[in-house]
């Protein structure tokens, strides 16, 4: 856990710059185009999936497909694995109570709070660190120590302090999405280019407006890479501390089932998670498309 | 006007120095340095410069790589500090300039634009924030028609080809109108035909506006193509000081700045023998 707030970092920077998706996609989409030219409609409609983000759901669905088949087939046991129609199930009857709007709301409130107050602080320390050698003297070296300790290994003790009320999720999530909002942010603004630097400089810009117009444009990518990568923690986070002390939420809502061997209530629980944090990623890389359009890797 | 070397006296003596500065309006900036070192650490890169530069002229400073040269460009617009000496920059109507002022501006070997402005914004950060922005978009519209790159204004910068970058940073250099503009070799990074469009667009642009240019460069060529005149920097001190007479527009090829670029040459190798 330690680790993985750092290494991935970079693997991710590299990755987000290198690898668009659509430039990813790209040779892949001029096959299945090339090769259905029967009819309008399908030649459209193969190139809309091709081309868009459909692609990325033909996999998801084509298990959901094979997972059914096995299910009616007899070939899975109900109370191991459920067939998908069975979760949908779930999730009708669920939804008709009231349990799992409720569940989601309260986890995505849980989440996003921890997510302000974690990575609000993440992003103004980075920046203080990132323009301020004193700053970064003064508090760079308490930070490593701390990030080098796993946060969920705090979980008894959150649990001492704040028992299992909101505050322990909170302080949780706070904690895991503050770094690496912190580190990405500092990296960003150290490696605005030098070059720029001096160039706003020389045209006469003061501190406020070397700042808006050159530094923080400049460490917007890395910053994304930050938050993408902070709500993964966030919900890896809530996952942990909802399953193991909550009262209410999904991850309450899969403990409780779980009692009851309600496996189709597990598996819905895991799903929702799923979709959650796929959610929250794709609105993170709408952010950063609206506001990286002059970045030839986010055009379309 | 204060020449340092036998040679540039003896180069005076044989044309009119001056005499296309004179002509053109004044708008450029005076230049003088009195004196000047500059050394990093225990290394003297530069070493006692005396130079006068008389408003409108254009200045080419040539040397083998790490003479100097860009360093000297550095502390006269006010990047780098000298650790002696002295300079002064004096407008037209008298008044000093500032570096970092509008009157004081360069351009690099790369066009350091910023990529998330568009191209119209870029121009207008050479325009500070005072103007309103009304007119800040009108003089980028006007600057960036001047540079041939008037239907360009709203693209991203990472979508232009290398020549027309520099363009752009040529016109942010050229929308507050400075009294003398700073050439850190902007043509380096260029492809030879681009280049050559570049040095003529730089011809232009200074005949019309009548700032002071000093452009350093490793391209002697380039130095006969566009200077007044020319100094040959080597150890850190002028070591010679070269007026090109013939008028302009200058001919590549031309017989008189071939020999001129010889003479230049064997300068910089071997400057005993070569006797200039």
């Amino acid at each position: 856990m330690s680790d993985a707030t750092l290494k991935p970092v970079a693997t991710a920077a590299a990755g987000a710059v290198a690898f668009p998706p659509e430039a990813a996609l790209a040779p892949a989409a001029g096959e299945p185009a090339a090769a259905v030219k029967t009819t309008r409609s399908r030649a459209t409609l193969t190139g809309r999936i091709a081309n868009g983000n459909l692609i990325g759901w033909v996999v998801p669905a084509l298990i959901v497909v094979i997972w059914e088949t096995l299910a009616r087939a007899g070939y899975l046991q109900p109370n191991v694995l459920p067939a998908p129609s069975a979760i949908v199930a779930a999730a009708i009857r669920l939804t008709a109570s009231g349990q799992l709007p409720e569940s989601i709301g309260v986890s995505t409130l849980r989440a996003l709070a921890g997510f302000v107050v974690g990575g609000g602080i993440g992003l103004a320390l980075g920046l203080a660190n990132g323009l301020s050698r004193l700053s970064e003297k003064l508090t760079d070296t308490s930070l490593q120590m701390v990030r080098n300790v796993p946060h969920l290994a705090l979980i008894p003790l959150v649990i001492l302090w704040f028992g299992i009320d909101e505050g322990a999720k909170l302080f949780l999530v706070a904690l895991g999405v503050f770094f690496p909002m912190y580190i990405n942010t500092l990296h960003g603004i150290r490696n605005v280019d030098p070059q720029l630097v001096e160039m706003g400089r020389i045209y006469g810009m003061k501190q406020g407006e070397l700042f808006w117009r050159v530094i923080l444009p400049g460490a917007l990518p890395s910053i994304f890479v930050g938050l993408r990568y902070a709500l993964g923690i966030m919900w890896l986070t809530l996952i942990v501390a909802e399953t193991i002390a909550a009262e209410s939420g999904i991850g309450h809502m899969a403990m409780q089932a779980r009692e009851f061997l309600l496996v189709d209530v597990v598996m819905l629980s895991i799903i929702i998670y799923a979709l959650l944090g796929k959610a929250a990623d794709s609105i993170a890389r709408l952010l950063e498309r609206l506001s990286l359009q002059w970045h030839p890797a986010y055009r379309k | 006007m204060a020449i340092h070397t036998a040679t540039s006296r003896r180069q005076a003596a044989a044309a009119p120095v001056y005499a296309g500065a004179a002509a053109r309006p004044q708008g450029g900036a005076s230049v003088t340095l009195r004196g000047l070192a500059r050394a990093f650490g225990d290394k003297q890169v530069l070493r006692h410069v005396d130079l006068h530069i008389p408003a409108g002229q254009f200045v080419a400073i040539v040397g083998k790589s790490g003479c100097g040269k860009s360093t000297l460009l550095r502390l006269i617009v006010g990047l780098d500090q000298p650790t002696g000496g002295h300079i002064a920059l004096s407008g037209a109507p008298g008044g000093e300039e500032e570096p970092g002022s509008s009157g004081v501006r360069i351009m690099f070997q790369e066009p350091r634009l910023l990529p998330w402005e568009r191209v119209r914004g870029n121009v207008e950060v050479g325009l500070g924030r005072d103007l309103p922005k009304a007119e800040r978009q009108a003089i980028a519209t006007r600057t960036l028609e001047a540079v041939a790159l008037g239907d360009r204004g709203g693209e991203w910068p990472s979508v232009l080809s290398g020549g027309q970058k520099q363009r752009v940073a040529l016109a942010r250099a050229l929308a507050s109108g400075p009294r003398l503009l700073a050439l850190d070799e902007p043509l380096g990074a260029l492809d030879a035909l681009t280049r050559i469009d570049m040095q003529r667009l730089i011809e232009k642009v200074w005949r019309e506006q009548g700032f002071t240019a000093i452009l350093v460069t490793h391209d002697v060529g380039e130095a006969i193509a566009l200077a007044d005149r020319i100094l040959v920097i080597d150890q850190g001190t002028i070591a010679a000081d070269l007026v090109v007479a013939s008028p302009r527009p200058r001919h590549r090829g031309d017989p008189e700045l071939a020999a001129l670029e010889g003479r230049i040459i064997d300068a910089l190798f071997n400057d005993q023998a070569a006797g200039i």
